[in-house]
């Protein structure tokens, strides 16, 4: 007799089930249960839809195009070097506009400043640390950014990136991961922490964790601006200046190749060592394309980035920009501490083709990574003489003039960019999808490794050869 | 419209007399096929943001929001977007697990046009499970544009449920949505879903299944589908009993969060 209420007898009523079943017989019976189920659909579905006249399917014949074997690589990057070449191009006004009109208001502060007779510390921490390093933000890491993310959105309402997944999926599988990490690198574009959230349309455990420890390798949309600044100023002005744009973008274009590339060898790497096992299959489906909508997107992204970096603008540059400005400002054996800190992390700096003060930048950056690029010419400024900041020409003055730049150090910087570890946002998402201190870790030291590594190399090499 | 929209309903709450806290709330909950459109309707109806994209397996973290509507609090949950609740993979044992056990007031399939037969395998699995379904025909733009035309009313009537044809990018027919969602919760109208008969033989072993377990099973689930279950051999469903049976007494109902998807 069954107890009633009791669901433990439940197990009983499907143990007898088993029993009477044979089960050849019980898997016959999945199917055509799910077979009844199929032709009602069908059967109603015949009833109630019609269609009207022939229809070509579009979808059909651009996929045929987009996912090609030939075409699709080239679409791909032509597509991605369309995106960052408008990012390059359109951001510059703006930045020069933001530039200008920021630091003519730091004057102005500063001599609000003045004119209360405040102390000098309290102007200096509040306008030479704080509201330097908003302005730098704002000016120079703001305009790509906004630029880029609702071109990157538009790309994903249009249904775009599950073709890029198609396209990639192979690769992944060589790798040994899932083809669907294709899918949460592209969301990395957007945002590490989203990437790694993203993740979860992963079912295996082994390839999951594979897709959240490599997508640190795709710039986010915090690093795409240093990537992108740096490129014009270094790479572009080497050429003619119709060509700037072309090249920045290009170099870009390559840097997120490299992404890419390494995504797929640390991959497979973690596959044969760390998380072996064998890629599983899945079926993606190519949704249709939907028409974006370009109002909304550009609205809502333009508001919803430009509030939430001006927010962790607020809440991560400006103490950091005060911390680095007290520290610039701090005298012991009569340097400032920030020389002295510098200093001590300067040699390791050197043997990566950087110095200690972009060492710095990048663990001071760790909180967001759109900060790393302000926190440096905040170090750079407050370090040595004070520049008056007119325009992004001004940058150029700081990095190579003053701080003797040359393009390896350029290329050194957005390496380390591009690979070195995740920002804390993304740590502590990680360490959530996890529940592992131990993964999180490794989150943490396997790419610092990587980027350590890729640096050193650089640097090591076009030294030997005498390249710079 | 713009009775839906949160903006609207803080202006309409502060009309009246009656503090938010203290409306009727009726659970909705959104299933569907991925990239039906699930996020772009819940926040059409929430004035939330939950991230859309065209890209199936977009929604990972729940969300949920509300709307006020006839002095009603509507509490939505975004599920998953699952091709069918066999409980193959963790998102579809999520949205059969929230469907079932922690029984919102209705359960809305968001169905996506232009391939309506393939969305429809969903619809009467849901309606297996529960009566209380109202069945949204969504992305009727794209249709049109594709020269593809559903009968709405000759649907409803061949499932027993109601039927409303929406665009929920464009908030076409949203307010019929409301309506009817609330017309089901509140009993008004009496849904009859027209289950699927399967051959002779399943149903022969699905009804004697169904008259053994009858008292077993708890209140409020469906014995026929917990037969049916039984009967594909799908153990999850008494693993999901075990676990849920002691929670759903209180409306508290943990589902989809990190503990369930979460790697050891």
């Amino acid at each position: 007799m069954y107890q009633v209420g009791s669901h433990g007898s439940l197990t009983s009523a499907l143990d007898e089930i088993n029993r009477s079943l044979p089960p050849e017989a019980k898997n016959a019976m999945r199917d055509r249960i799910a077979g009844g189920i199929y032709s009602s659909a069908e059967k109603i579905a015949g009833k109630v839809v019609s269609r009207k006249g022939k229809q070509i399917n579009w979808d059909q014949k651009i996929d045929d195009v987009l996912t090609s074997r030939w075409l699709g690589f080239p679409i791909m990057l032509l597509l991605l070097g369309v995106v960052l070449w408008l990012t390059v191009t359109g951001a510059n006004y703006p930045s020069q506009i933001l530039t200008s009109v920021l630091f003519r208001v730091k004057d102005i502060l500063s001599g609000l400043f003045v004119q209360a007779g405040a102390p000098a510390w309290l102007q200096g921490l509040l306008v030479d640390g704080a509201y330097l390093s908003l302005a730098w933000v704002v000016s120079v890491m703001l305009p790509p950014m906004a630029i880029f993310f609702p071109l990157f959105t538009i790309l994903e309402d249009l249904g775009y990136l599950p073709r890029v997944a198609f396209n990639l999926d192979k690769f992944f599988r060589l790798a040994g991961a899932h083809g669907k990490q294709s899918l949460t690198m592209s969301m990395g574009f957007g945002c590490n922490a989203a990437g790694v959230i993203s993740c979860r349309i992963i079912e295996s455990p082994r390839e999951r964790l594979i897709a959240i420890l490599t997508n640190n390798f795709i710039p986010c949309n915090g690093r795409f601006p240093t990537l992108i600044i740096l490129s014009t100023l270094f790479m572009g002005g080497a050429v003619a200046a119709s060509f700037r744009s072309v090249v920045a973008s290009l170099v870009v274009v390559g840097l997120v190749l490299t992404g890419i590339t390494v995504t797929l060898l640390v991959s497979r790497l973690l596959s044969k060592t760390l998380l072996r096992g064998e890629p599983s299959f899945f079926i993606l489906e190519l949704p249709p394309y939907r028409k974006p909508q370009v109002g909304r997107i550009i609205i809502r992204s333009v508001l919803d980035r430009t509030l939430f970096v001006l927010g962790r603008a607020v809440v991560v540059a400006v103490p950091a920009g005060a911390l680095t400005w007290a520290l610039a400002n701090t005298f012991v054996d009569g340097l400032n501490l920030l020389s002295h800190a510098a200093g001590f992390l300067d040699p390791f700096g050197r043997l990566l083709g950087m110095d200690g003060f972009i060492l710095m930048a990048f663990i001071l950056g760790l909180p967001a990574n759109e900060i790393v690029l302000p926190i440096l010419l905040m170090g750079y400024v407050s370090a040595g003489t004070m520049v008056e900041v007119e325009s992004l020409a001004t940058l150029h003055n700081i990095l190579v003039l003053q701080n003797g730049w040359t393009w390896l150090t350029a290329l050194s910087v957005m390496l380390f960019s591009l690979l070195h570890y995740p920002c804390a946002t993304t740590l502590l998402t990680i360490f959530k999808e996890t529940r592992s201190l131990k993964w999180t870790l490794i989150a943490l030291l396997m790419p610092l490794s990587v980027a350590l590594l890729v640096t050193f190399t650089l640097t090591q090499t076009a030294r030997l050869l005498r390249l710079a | 419209m713009g009775l839906f929209n949160l903006a609207c309903t803080k202006k309409y709450c502060l009309n009246c007399s009656v503090p938010q806290d203290q409306f009727p709330v009726v659970t909705v909950a959104l299933a569907g096929n991925p990239n039906t459109g699930k996020s772009t309707l819940f926040n059409a109806l929430t004035g939330l943001r939950q991230r859309t994209g065209n890209w199936p397996g977009k929604t990972v973290q729940r969300a949920e929001g509300s709307f006020f509507h006839r002095n009603k609090r509507f509490t939505l949950v975004d599920l998953p977007g699952t091709y069918s609740l066999f409980a193959n993979s963790v998102d579809e044992l999520v949205a059969r697990d929230y469907i079932c056990f922690a029984r919102p007031d209705v359960t809305v399939v968001v169905t996506d046009a232009t391939c309506l037969e393939r969305n429809l395998n969903l619809v009467l699995q849901v309606m297996e499970i529960t009566p209380k379904v109202v069945v949204c025909v969504n992305l009727m733009d794209e249709a049109e544009r594709k020269k593809i035309w559903v009968d709405v009313e000759l649907l409803s009537s061949e499932l027993g449920v109601p039927v409303v044809a929406t665009a929920a990018r464009s908030g076409r027919c949203l307010d019929k949505l409301v309506d009817a969602i609330d017309d089901v919760a509140s009993g008004r109208i009496k849904t009859s879903p027209r289950l699927v008969a399967y051959d002779s033989e399943i149903e022969r072993l699905v009804q004697s299944i169904e008259l053994k377990i009858r008292p077993l099973v708890p209140e409020g689930l469906n014995p026929r589908w917990v037969a049916l279950r039984l009967l594909d051999g799908d153990r999850s469903i008494i693993d999901s009993l075990q676990r849920y049976l002691g929670e759903s007494k209180d409306s508290s109902f943990y589902w989809g969060g990190e503990g369930a998807l979460c790697i050891r």
